[in-house]
């Protein structure tokens, strides 16, 4: 293992330290004592997480997470796009996440596909005497007006759970009534920590209402597979599914990018889940394990080198005709990725990212940025649990920092101090930095760009970063005067 | 598998490519327009966000100030990034991450470290407490919760702690804007009324605006006045800052003693009645000088009440190069009118936005056919309906009042119009319907620099007009016949 451990010049156990201790100081001692163990220097030998993580927010910080509704919304439910997802409540959490994701949709909006913000506009009268008889009439009214729509969540915002409404015993009533699914999805924003409980609770309600309710029509085949933790923002399904059906598999269903309900519901008779973000979906992989026998296997769609990876990884479980087709997609691509790498690698060579990023990305996408020669200095998560930081232990560069839930103020003086080519990270960070004159790329919705998954993804992210970095307009933001 | 609801389990069916197109043409009908009217509980896609989000913007709008969210804190990442896509700037902003315990215990624990926090790491020169709805509903006491911060010296002794109660389930964004900013002033101004002082000044309220340009705007036409001013709530610098290699948490904003000596102007006037009716009731009360609450001047009309206005408080002649500037406005109209007249538009947003493309699309000859407001009162359509009457052009025009983006969608593929005026939300709509969007609103997610290009004054009219008509020519070359493809337009 040590010949592995990499290190940055200038960057050792000591200096990360003592850059934490600086960063640190100026917090009052409560909120001091609490910060300290979600900060520290990577131990890349140790293979297992250098902080704590999944705990409460400190008040007053500035943190970038979100809630669980967020986690539910946003990333479970939101993507399925055959479904009308209803935020339940007062108007302002379905506005701001509508459409703000970039999980992309195929389908006709408003026909078989509805990308679109269902309210109930909850009032002062709705808090008072409840809004369970007005979400029986919107169920009603939204399969009147949807009725190509395979399914409904009902997905509760904070007043819900606080007035004690029983979203469930409406739902199932209606359900029945209407003969569609509607699920009650229980995502309060204040329950848990961060977004990551509402991907928990979201997994819960697809356990306990969808799953097994559906049956594929085509016969079965050994080269089912699922396509689980895949949200396709910026188009990545569409990079990813078509990359796994030329190794020679049947992708049953997508969860939940551009996903359609009933293909997510019949999962249970796939051969095995392939996931890609782990921290939102792994519960559902555990329980169809569990319960149908479903190995689950982890892929890394970003960058060619972890893209071979995973696909020899993948096919190593199959038999000799999918290994020859996976090594005849790696040996089709392996050339076009060294012409990408060729065209960007000598502008980017030695150039250092520092990431805050969701749950997956502050450590798969570290591969493909050192495919383009880059170094990551600096990584963290708004919602990653233990198993998360130990994934990314082995990933980053010895010594270097990490990071859990850090507040601006933290994010700021660590980019001050280590002086990155390029931060990765989120919309309420990228003008602090931009402002500061460092490159940035949004990391959670890939800038309005993409893909990036996928050997058709690496090409937009090396020719993006590529932008970022190197762009004239940086050179402009000293004055001559 | 749990199949909580008990339906059957059942094969995959796809949907047949008839009835997709059965559905697809039946959403475009009459009939799906009544049923979709008769809509109870459902709201699809409305054009209103909730309150504290246009309290956030109100405490940008003042020098050294922390937006500080109760509540959950995933709230004031929604309202931090919705900032953020529209302006494409910073929007610091903290909350104190209420969780579970805090519906029990009350959130007065989360308050107080949070502040005690906030102020150790951002030192702020004010603190802007609105909440989210978890403390509303539960009904925590911020008056006594701030005061005890402050015994407990979680917040210095002389640090101003403006505080909102800024419900998501009452109004939208404007109402929030409209509380914050009168808590701000309040705080700001208490005790600091001398008798017999007049600062000379005018102090002037944008409204609850998303568009740093009309703050800028403002200005500018008050310096060529002549008159000194105070703009309240100005979010110019703070959503529209240099990049030079350094970040300002604190980039702008109206300093804290022209906000504090605001109370002795000489006048002061707001310019989004809708926006700050409790602002303006608390000036009216308690600001020494003439106090006005008037439209939003967009347009040429609206913009000659407003100048004239001023002129009348000051005792001033309008310059001469306003007054050139209105004739250079005026030109831009007549030049340009042949591009606009008898355009049908749908128009829908904020009643203070509203009011102003209705009038500014009455005096250029166009019909504002559609006007939809997703929350408005019967003030506001009164009011609306009064524009519509006064001009020829607003004959056959109808207002939707408290209606939304899918009822839109509905007025536009029944009974079409040649443009829309509204924020970026609409494109979905304008894009089935094949209508050009014209994105004056907020928020302009989609589009780069809007926000820096003015709606109000003269200068604004120009703007809307350009944009308008060069748009439908664009449109015009792009699509007609190659032998109707000409040189001059």
């Amino acid at each position: 293992m040590s010949e592995n451990i990499r290190k940055i010049e200038g960057i050792t156990k000591e200096s990360t330290e003592a850059l934490i201790a600086e960063t640190l100081s100026v917090y009052p001692e409560k909120a001091k004592k609490k910060r300290a163990p979600h900060i520290g220097a990577n131990d890349q030998g140790s293979g297992s997480a250098c902080v704590k993580s999944n705990k409460k927010t400190v008040p007053g910080v500035m943190s970038a997470r979100g809630c669980a509704y967020a986690g539910a919304k946003g990333v479970v439910w939101g993507p399925i796009r055959d479904m009308v997802h209803v935020s339940h409540g007062p108007v302002g959490c379905g506005w701001y996440s509508w459409g703000t994701r970039r999980n992309m949709v195929s389908g006709i909006v408003g026909v078989t596909s509805f990308p679109m913000q269902f309210t109930s506009d909850f009032q002062e009268k709705d808090i008072v005497y409840g809004g369970d008889k007005k979400l029986k009439t919107l169920l009603e009214e939204a399969h009147d007006l949807f009725p190509l729509a395979k399914g409904i969540s009902v997905l509760s915002e904070c007043p819900v759970g606080l007035i004690g409404d029983d979203i469930n015993s409406v739902a199932k009533t209606s359900a029945k009534e209407l003969d569609l699914p509607i699920i009650p999805c229980n995502c309060e924003g204040f329950r848990g920590v961060s977004q990551s409980l509402g991907h928990h609770i979201s997994n819960d309600t697809i356990r306990d209402y969808i799953i097994g309710t559906r049956e594929y029509a085509e016969p079965e085949s050994p080269y089912d597979i699922a396509l689980i933790g895949e949200y396709n923002i910026g188009g990545d399904a569409w990079s990813t599914k078509p990359l796994l059906e030329e190794c020679g598999f049947n992708v049953k269903a997508v969860w939940t990018g551009d996903g359609e309900l009933e293909k997510i519901a019949a999962t249970h008779t796939v051969k095995l889940n392939v996931i890609h973000c782990y921290r939102s979906m792994n519960y559902m992989c555990k329980v169809m394990e569990e319960k149908f026998g479903i190995p689950w296997i982890e892929l890394n769609f970003f960058g060619p080198t972890k893209i071979r990876e995973s696909l020899r990884k993948l096919a190593a479980l199959f038999d000799d005709t999918i290994k020859e087709k996976v090594e005849a997609v790696i040996a089709k691509y392996d050339p076009i990725m060294q012409e990408v790498i060729e065209r960007y690698k000598p502008r980017l060579d030695g150039k250092k990212v520092m990431l805050l990023v969701g749950g997956l990305r502050p450590r798969h996408t570290i591969g493909a940025y050192e495919d383009l020669g880059m170094d990551c200095i600096g990584s963290g998560y708004e919602f990653a649990h233990t198993d998360d930081y130990d994934r990314t232990a082995p990933e980053m560069p010895d010594a270097t920092v990490v990071y859990d839930d850090p507040s601006e103020y933290e994010f700021e003086k660590f980019a001050d101090a280590l002086k990155p080519d390029l931060i990765g990270s989120g919309i309420k960070e990228k003008y602090v930095f931009q402002k500061m004159g460092i490159p940035f790329r949004q990391m959670h919705s890939w800038d309005y760009s993409g893909p990036y998954h996928g050997y058709k993804g690496f090409e937009v992210f090396a020719r993006d970063v590529d932008m970022a970095i190197n762009s004239p307009t940086w050179k402009l933001v000293q004055s001559p005067f | 598998m749990s199949n909580l609801l008990g339906l059957e389990v059942k094969k995959i069916v796809e949907t047949t490519p008839e009835e997709i197109d059965r559905v697809q043409n039946w959403i475009n009908t009459e009939e799906y327009r009544e049923k979709n009217f008769a809509r109870q509980a459902l709201v699809i896609n409305p054009a209103h966000a909730c309150q504290p989000l246009g309290a956030q913007l109100a405490a940008h709008g003042f020098e050294g100030t922390l937006p500080f969210v109760h509540g959950s804190q995933g709230c004031a990442s929604y309202y931090r990034s919705t900032l953020n896509r529209h302006f494409r700037e910073p929007a610091p902003a903290v909350s104190d991450a209420m969780t579970e315990d805090g519906a029990v215990f009350g959130g007065q624990n989360n308050l107080h470290e949070g502040l005690e926090n906030a102020v150790a790491l951002y030192k702020p020169k004010m603190i802007a407490v609105f909440t989210s709805c978890m403390p509303e509903v539960i009904g925590d006491d911020l008056t006594a919760f701030i005061k005890n911060a402050r015994q407990k010296g979680f917040v210095p002794k002389d640090m101003p702690v403006p505080y909102a109660n800024t419900p998501s389930f009452n109004g939208t964004h404007i109402h929030g804007y409209d509380s914050m900013l009168v808590s701000i002033l309040q705080t700001m101004t208490e005790g600091k009324q001398i008798e017999g002082r007049c600062t000379g000044k005018l102090n002037l309220i944008a409204g609850c605006d998303f568009n740093t340009g009309d703050y800028r705007e403002y200005k500018r036409i008050l310096t060529e006045f002549g008159i000194p001013h105070t703009v309240l709530a100005d979010i110019s610098e703070s959503f529209d800052s240099p990049c030079d290699g350094h970040y300002h948490i604190y980039a702008g904003g109206t300093k804290l003693e022209d906000a504090a000596d605001s109370i002795n102007g000489k006048a002061t006037m707001t310019l989004g009645a809708y926006a700050t009716p409790k602002t303006f009731s608390f000036i009216k009360d308690n600001y020494s000088g003439k106090h006005v609450s008037m439209p939003m001047p967009m347009g040429i009309e609206k913009t000659d009440a407003f100048i004239m206005k001023v002129a009348e408080l000051f005792g001033k002649e309008v310059p001469a190069s306003l007054k050139n500037e209105r004739g250079r406005a005026v030109d831009a109209l007549t030049d340009a009118h042949q591009y606009i007249h008898g355009k049908k538009f749908a128009v829908y947003g904020d009643p203070d936005y509203l009011l102003g493309y209705v009038s500014f699309l009455l005096e250029v000859g166009a019909h504002p056919y559609h006007i939809l407001c997703s929350r408005g009162s019967k003030k506001l359509e009164k009011e609306l309906q009064a524009l519509l009457d006064s001009s020829e052009f607003g004959k056959g025009c109808k207002i939707y009042m408290n209606k939304d983006l899918w009822h839109l969608r509905s007025l536009l593929m029944t009974d079409p119009v040649d443009g829309i005026i509204g924020d970026s939300h609409g494109k979905f709509a304008a894009r089935d319907a094949k209508i050009p969007l014209f994105r004056f609103g907020f928020p302009v997610f989609d589009r780069v620099n809007k926000h820096r290009y003015p709606i109000i004054g003269y200068q604004g009219a120009v703007n809307m007009l350009t944009e308008i008509c060069n748009k439908f020519i664009d449109i015009k070359d792009e699509t007609c016949e190659d032998r109707d493809f000409e040189l001059m337009r």
